[in-house]
């Protein structure tokens, strides 16, 4: 069995090269509470990482790790309790156009046709109106909706609109896209799709891209490492090195690099030992006192 | 669309109509036309049926002449046809008494009253809510107050407002603007409110700042629920002013329907609250139709 560390020269050699790079993100010593009537939670304990040029990173973690805690304070939208983020090594405050963000649920804006939603961005950088069309007509044909550009997001599907969300965030030219389980309401198909459309569109661009998912097979595909969070507090556990190499294939799932790391995340993500997320959460999977919806003359068991 | 909304007004009408013609139904009076032998009878007199048939038996009883009269609704319960003409001469004749406004007069007179409170009471209450849902700050420090003044009654300040703005048209804004203001300052900041958080966020991380997340995010994105709040509001202000022309000079539509009610000219006040009621229900049907030409992109919409 080969294991998820093992690398062929030409995956070592690229990683080498990504090292090489300038390192575009640096959080050090990251931490955040939230104080709430309640009392405090920590959601973030001292992270350390750091993210080169064009590198495309996968954050995992199990639910209420803090990956989006860290995703907003990356983007500005959530101040940071403690230690620093800088970007191009400088300290990060609040929200800039040098950071992109893609949310889970869109949120794009419903009074603005497609076409509006992408010019926003440039015309909020005070490109006059006729450039800022522009602009978003090349993004348009790029993520393939050209013909939707007149079409408001309520009338669009799941992925259409995700893909107007990516158009929009990155028709500003931004250094990092940050995106927060992008692909999560979709569904399995649409979601191979836009995988493969990302990568298309990351290689093409000089962008580094920051990435949350839930999804262990969707991290491989995509990332070049990917950053494990383990939860109360949320801490870096691994940061793991991705040895299938690219191009990525849909393919390469049943290859042995891919099946190795993804025991391995597995193993990270689920320990052997039966241990729920909080002590709250294990005490009621424990006592499984479940409601029966059903009547039992109908089995289904 | 239209149609489906007039059709739930034909079931009042054909009771009403039924009521007003099959004499079986109700009737609970008799209209005299000859008195007969009855001393106190008139000709056209409205007398309860149980008093006509005594009369009747009592006359004849004394063999004196029967009264004669046909079955009739109370005063207050003019048949549909009445109501009608009653419209129809409303802005065709004179009024009955000398000086008295004609009907569209006092109509114009109360539109004019309720636009000015409106836009008046608008115009300080919509970018107020806005703010005060936006900056929590805000709306923390002037909620409480507002909320406090929304409980007291409208009619409270008429005294004062006539006090300060004379008898005429002054305080008779005023009172549509105090019944207005302080709703209209809670409903919107509570709409703005819910405003969803993410496309503000989404808004600061393509370059968006202060007053520009107003005027090219808040806005935009509570542009439909605010029209909606706003076409309710305009029908509260039309329930104060009911209040507002009753102080100082009385006058609009109010001073007309109580002067008819007075001279018990019912079917000229059934008329009055026919045209209120059309204009209330169909300028709001107007703007209804509006909002969808305006905010193609509102999906709340097939809802109202
Ligand atoms: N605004 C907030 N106020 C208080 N606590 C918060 C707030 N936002 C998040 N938290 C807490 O911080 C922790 C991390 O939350 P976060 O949303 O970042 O988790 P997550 O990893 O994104 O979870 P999921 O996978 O379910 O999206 C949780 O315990 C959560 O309760
Ligand atoms: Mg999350």
């Amino acid at each position: 069995m080969t294991d998820h560390l093992q690398q062929t020269p030409e995956v070592k050699e690229r990683f080498a090269q990504i090292y090489e790079r300038e390192a575009i993100l640096e959080v050090q010593h990251l931490g955040k509470r939230y104080v709430t009537a309640k009392g405090e939670t920590e959601a973030l304990r001292d992270i350390n990482f750091r993210v080169h040029r064009r590198e495309l990173v996968c954050v995992i973690g199990p639910s209420g790790c803090g990956k989006s805690t860290l995703i907003r304070i990356l983007a500005g939208l959530e101040s940071l309790s403690s230690g620093a983020v800088l970007v191009d090594g400088k300290p990060v405050s609040g929200p800039g156009r040098d950071r992109g963000m893609v949310f889970q649920g869109y949120s794009l804006f419903p009074w603005l046709t497609v076409k509006g939603n992408v010019m926003f961005g440039p015309e909020m950088s005070g490109h006059p109106h006729n450039i800022a069309d522009g602009m978003a007509r090349q993004w348009l044909e790029l993520v393939g909706l050209t013909k939707f550009a007149d079409a408001y997001p309520h009338e669009l599907s799941g992925g259409m609109r995700q893909r107007v969300a990516i158009a929009r965030a990155l028709v500003n030219e931004p250094r990092i896209l940050l995106m927060d389980e992008p692909f999560g309401a979709l569904d399995a198909q649409t979601r191979a799709k836009m995988q493969s459309h990302l990568l298309d569109i990351w290689k093409n661009l000089d962008i580094t891209i920051l990435f949350i998912t839930h999804d262990l097979d969707e991290a491989i595909y995509l990332a070049d490492r990917i950053l494990v969070l383990k939860a109360h507090p949320g801490e870096v556990q691994e940061l793991i090195e991705v040895p299938v190499p690219r191009p990525r294939t849909p393919g390469q799932s049943m290859t042995a690099e891919f099946r190795a790391t993804r025991a391995h995340l597995e193993s990270l993500i689920h320990p052997p030992e039966v241990e729920a997320g909080t002590p709250e959460e294990a005490a009621v999977l424990g006592q499984s006192h479940m409601i029966r919806f059903t009547n039992v003359t109908d089995n289904v068991e | 669309m239209i149609a489906r909304k007039l059709g739930s007004f034909l079931l009042p009408l054909l009771v009403w109509s039924l009521v007003s013609y099959l004499p079986f139904i109700w009737h609970p009076k008799v209209q005299v036309e000859a008195p007969g032998g009855v001393d106190y009878f008139l000709p056209g007199m409205l007398v309860d049926r149980e008093e006509f048939a005594q009369q009747s038996a009592d006359m004849r009883q004394q063999g004196l002449a029967l009264p004669t009269g046909v079955p009739a609704n109370p005063i207050y319960l003019p048949a549909p046809h009445q109501v009608a003409k009653a419209l129809y001469t409303a802005f065709t004749t004179e009024p009955e008494q000398k000086d008295a406004p004609w009907l569209h007069e006092s109509l114009w007179q109360s539109i004019q009253i309720i636009l000015w409170g409106f836009l008046l009471s608008s115009a300080i209450g919509v970018p107020l809510g806005i703010v005060c849902g936006t900056y929590q700050s805000v709306g923390r420090l002037s909620e409480p107050f507002i909320e406090f003044f929304r409980y007291l009654p409208a009619p409270a300040f008429g005294a004062l407002a006539v006090a300060v703005l004379g008898i005429y048209d002054g305080p008779k804004i005023a009172i549509i603007v105090i019944g207005t203001f302080f709703q209209q300052v809670l409903i919107i900041a509570n709409t703005t409110r819910k405003l969803e958080a993410t496309l503000i966020e989404a808004a600061r991380t393509l370059g968006t700042r202060g007053v520009r997340l107003i005027t090219r995010v808040v806005l935009p994105g509570i542009l439909p629920d605010l029209y909606r709040d706003q076409r309710i509001l305009l029908g509260w202000a039309w329930t104060y002013l009911i209040v507002a022309e009753l102080i100082g000079t009385s006058s609009g539509i109010t001073f007309f329907i109580t002067q008819q009610a007075r001279y018990q000219h019912f079917e000229n006040v059934y008329a009055a609250m026919l045209i209120i009621g059309v204009i209330g229900f169909g300028s709001d049907l107007l703007l209804g139709r509006l909002g969808h030409f305006l905010f193609p992109w509102d999906r709340t919409r097939d809802r109202t």
